[in-house]
């Protein structure tokens, strides 16, 4: 934990009656592309903002490169903030806007200049100094924000939701930029986002929280192939869902048992659950196969079950399919259109198997 | 005149929170950099800056049942000085003036203010941005230029000094309704600011009449504005002092103006007596016309 | 929002009433002095109009533009009186808890709409030799014992001189510069407030680098709504400044109910006018330059 850049130990921070940060602890290693992901009112903003020092926790700490920071005012904190809505000044120009945090802290102005400079040509604004805040468009004002955070060198920036204002195509953009830019400063990020892809796309590690805790701490590969939980499953990704029941386990597999499929056995690496306990299992929808005959065994334990298809939505680059089995429980099934007839050979209504491999079941406990 | 409604559609929404209002559990919570609502070195000047504020009224108030005469000593509680006041033929008719003014002055003004109101939303016109501004004007020019000019006019049209009840008080009511109906139009426009047009149209849509969409979806949309309205230019019209005092003939006291010349001489509980019954009823129409303006509350 | 001409009739039915009373109840009596201040007066009741200067030169005579000058510097002291102590009132219930906004927002207007001369009265009573303030120093005097060292208690004269006229105004006037300040306190974004912090800058930089040009708009139009009624009072320094302290106000009442001096009285308030339409200008000037800030 000591080489971590952000402790947060045991945070709570409670809004009236509603308990908005619920005990959360993690550390964040240096240069570390970290995100809080989650819906909204989870309370990732506000953990963003304890962090930033402009809220204080009711409970626990946040040590910021190995100082406790209870107590010191968000002004004399080592990390430095891209808010939502950027809060670039209106009444300053751009230059005088990236040069305020220095200002306030009475950096000679030759250096003012030259970091303002230098800040300005990282985010692509050189020519834009003298404008006004009302002159520039939402990208533009964005990278303001962050000229203005990142000249300040913080040990941490701090984003909160900074590509929510933008439009889809601009979003993408920046994604990548973002990126990018974390990996040139070398500064570690944290970043707050409700977007799941954006989570998945930029960041090295995501932290996801619900209802002020934190569900579970991973990088995005580890989160979508291997959720720990069934909210987990369901808030990144689309999934499908067996309710299923333990027979046994024999430390590498799990025997168990599930209404619509029968018994069957799934690779589980944990302790597993006792015999009997109710669990869920789930498998992605782009890991299933759709057929319209039986499928044969191809040397991995297969699993088929015979459906109809109720209905389809088109999305150009995939098809999602909504198939029933004969015991009632629907899958979604999606289909990349790898050929341009693909989407025209299923029709509802049409009988079909639909078939995954047994390892690309998760296991969800609770 | 003041200037009360100048800004008084600035903090109608602000009153939003008043109807919500309850008592609750108190909290401490840590101190955020923001919190300044919380700090208590600002609480301690906002207390003081009311303490101030409140200080003289709540006084007057207070000693206008303070049994001494000239002594700002308490004597003892009595209401003596209220009857003396009820008795008082001066003030007693000065106050029925000012009454029979602010009601007329109300009504007409309402009406007036309501219309210039749906005219400025309703309709695009050349000229417009400068008939909102001529609209203004009664209620940023200092009250004396507007209590001269009233003098001057009257006198210089000639308009009959001496009138039998309640004509006499012509000419002060016509001065209040002219700078009155602005601030009602004030009022009720921004009230009908946040007017979805989209209830017009389906009103139309639906097969009313301009008439009908008018009377049964707009007019009751307006009413807590014109009820705001209205009871701002009921103050309004019963706290001028400067048109009126300027408009006034010698036969037409109103309360202010008589006031004016009892307290010229020497503060008397009868004057506070008075005075206290005046606060009381600005205070409760004050509180109902917040009340009013309350979107949140219709 | 529709065109009149699509409707004339409704439209001509809404606009005569208001438009026709202004007409004739206020431009055609302000039009009546305003013609009247280029009069002269012949006799006692007799005014002839011969367009001259001479009332607004009159104006510009030692004695009057005293009076005049002391106008403008009461005025501009307690406008920004009002800013001070207005701004921390504004500032508290802008911030203060959804549950405490309205009361205070319901204390800072009441006395708004309580009569002007009971307030003004109302001073009268806290300020005069025996009045509350004198009572409560002598009470303080006595209570140390300073009686027995510098003798009896002198009460201060607190009425009937520039300071009442002062702290009449401020507190008379007060009100109309919390509203503004409140609204667009209310209505700044506070991120900013928190980008500031953020960057480094304490509350107090902050405050001024941040807060203050941020909420100018309300700043102004407080100055106008202040500035340009205490330009022409007339009650509080009537009652609370007697013979010593007379404002711009006094000269113009007095022109028209004491000395009988039409014109005079006419120019002196129209003086008045022409800083009310300029400070409008300005203020319009500047709204103009700040709404392209706006983002």
């Amino acid at each position: 934990m000591s080489n971590d850049i952000v402790s947060v130990q045991g945070v709570s921070k409670r809004f009236g009656s509603v308990l908005a940060v619920d005990d959360v602890s993690f550390g964040i290693p240096r240069n570390e592309f970290f995100a809080l992901l989650g819906p909204s009112g989870c309370g990732k903003t506000t953990l963003l903002r304890i962090i930033a020092g402009l809220e204080h926790p009711d409970d626990g700490a946040v040590i910021i490169d190995g100082e406790d920071m209870a107590g010191i005012p968000p002004n004399r904190r080592p990390v430095n903030m891209v808010f939502q809505s950027y809060a670039v000044f209106p009444h300053m120009t751009v230059a005088q806007n990236v040069a305020y945090g220095l200002r306030v802290t009475g950096t000679p102005r030759a250096e003012v200049s030259r970091r303002v400079d230098e800040a300005l040509e990282i985010v692509q604004l050189a020519g834009l100094a003298g404008r006004k805040p009302h002159q520039l468009s939402g990208g533009q004002r964005q990278r303001v924000a962050l000229a203005r955070a990142l000249v300040k060198r913080p040990k941490v920036l701090l984003l909160d939701e900074p590509l929510s204002a933008l439009d889809a195509k601009l979003r993408e953009q920046m994604r990548l930029e973002l990126a990018n830019l974390q990996q040139q400063v070398g500064i570690t990020f944290i970043i707050v986002t409700h977007d799941q892809d954006e989570a998945l796309s930029m960041a090295d590690r995501i932290a996801v929280m619900n209802e002020g805790r934190v569900c579970q701490t991973a990088t995005p590969d580890v989160l979508y192939e291997s959720p720990a939980s069934r909210f987990v499953a369901e808030f990144i990704g689309k999934v499908n869902l067996f309710e299923s029941r333990v027979l046994g386990a024999n430390g590498r597999t799990l025997a168990v048992e599930v209404g619509e499929l029968g018994a069957l056995e799934v690779p589980h690496e944990k302790a597993g659950p006792r015999e009997g306990a109710a669990i869920a299992l789930a498998v992605r929808p782009e890991k299933l196969t759709i057929s319209t005959a039986p499928p044969d065994g191809d040397g991995r334990a297969r699993l088929a079950v015979a459906a109809r298809v109720i209905n389809w939505a088109y999305y150009g680059d995939t098809s999602h399919m909504y198939v029933r089995t004969e015991k009632g429980l629907e899958l979604n099934v999606n289909i990349q259109n790898t050929t341009r007839d693909t989407a025209e050979s299923l029709n509802v209504g049409d009988a079909v198997w639909v078939s995954w491999a047994a390892a690309d079941m998760i296991v969800l406990e609770e | 005149m003041t200037r009360k409604g100048a800004q008084v559609h600035a903090m109608a929404r602000s009153f939003a929170g008043l109807a919500r209002w309850r008592p609750g559990r108190s909290r401490r919570a840590p101190l955020g950099p923001l919190d300044y609502g919380r700090r208590l070195w600002l609480r301690i000047v906002v207390a003081l800056t009311f303490i101030l504020i409140y200080m003289p009224i709540v006084t007057l108030m207070v000693f206008s049942f303070n049994d001494s005469r000239r002594n700002i000593v308490w004597r003892g509680f009595t209401t003596k000085y209220y009857v003396k006041a009820w008795h008082n033929d001066g003030l007693f008719e000065a106050f029925t003036n000012s009454l029979t003014i602010a009601v007329v002055s109300t009504i007409v003004s309402t009406i007036i203010g309501a219309m210039v109101a749906l005219l400025l939303w309703r309709f695009r016109f050349p000229g417009k941005a400068a008939y909102e501004g001529f609209m203004a004007l009664p209620i940023v020019i200092p009250d004396i230029c507007l209590g001269v000019a009233m003098l001057v006019f009257f006198a210089r049209i000639g308009w009959p000094a001496h009138m039998p009840w309640p004509l006499n008080l012509s000419a002060i009511t016509i001065a209040h309704i002219a700078f009155s109906f602005p601030f009602v139009s004030i009022v009720v426009r921004a009230r009908l600011a946040g007017f979805n047009r989209e209830l017009e149209e389906a009103s139309r849509d639906l097969g009313a009449s301009e008439w009908q969409t008018f009377r049964h979806v707009i007019l009751p949309y307006m009413k807590p504005g014109l009820i705001a309205g209205a009871l701002l230019a009921f103050t309004l019209s019963l706290d001028d002092f400067v048109v009126t005092f300027f408009t006034s003939g010698p036969n037409t006291v109103t309360f202010p103006v008589k006031v004016y010349s009892m307290v010229r001489f020497s503060v008397t509980p009868e004057v506070n007596a008075a005075s206290t019954v005046l606060i009381l009823i600005t205070v409760l129409t004050t509180i109902l016309a917040v009340r009013f303006q309350n979107p949140a509350r219709n | 929002m529709e065109s009149w001409r699509k409707h004339p009739l409704v439209f001509w039915i809404l606009a005569l009433p208001g438009s026709v009373w202004l007409v004739v109840f206020f431009l055609v009596p302000l039009a009546f002095v305003w013609v009247m201040s280029f009069g002269e007066k012949r006799g006692l009741l007799d005014i002839e109009i011969t367009w001259t200067l001479s009332q607004y030169k009159a104006a510009f005579q030692p004695v009057y533009f005293k009076i005049i000058w002391k106008s403008l510097w009461i005025s501009a002291l307690v406008t920004a009186l009002c800013i001070v102590l207005a701004y921390p009132v504004a500032f508290l219930v802008a911030f203060a808890s959804p549950r405490a906004k309205p009361i205070l927002l319901l204390l800072v207007i009441m006395p708004f709409w309580i009569n002007m001369l009971i307030r003004t009265y109302a001073l009268i009573a806290v300020f005069r030799t025996r009045g509350y303030v004198n009572f409560t120093l002598e009470w303080l005097w006595n209570t140390f014992w300073l009686d027995r060292l510098f003798g009896p208690f002198v009460p201060l004269e607190l009425l009937y001189n520039n300071f009442a006229v002062i702290a009449g105004i401020t507190y008379v006037f007060m009100p109309f510069m919390v509203l503004p300040l409140y609204a667009t306190i209310e209505r700044l974004d506070k991120s900013y407030l928190e980008a500031s912090l953020d960057l480094g800058a304490s509350q107090v930089r902050t405050f001024f680098s941040v807060t203050v040009p941020l909420t100018m708009p309300g700043i102004v139009s407080g100055i106008i709504l202040v500035f340009i009624p205490a330009m022409g009072s007339f009650l509080i320094p009537d009652l609370l400044g007697g013979t010593n302290a007379q404002m711009v106000g006094n000269v113009i009442a007095r022109q028209f109910k004491a000395a009988n001096d039409w014109p005079f009285g006419a120019a002196l308030s129209f003086l008045l006018m022409y800083a009310t339409f300029g400070a409008l200008a300005l203020r319009a000037l500047f709204a103009g330059r700040k709404s392209a800030m706006e983002v």
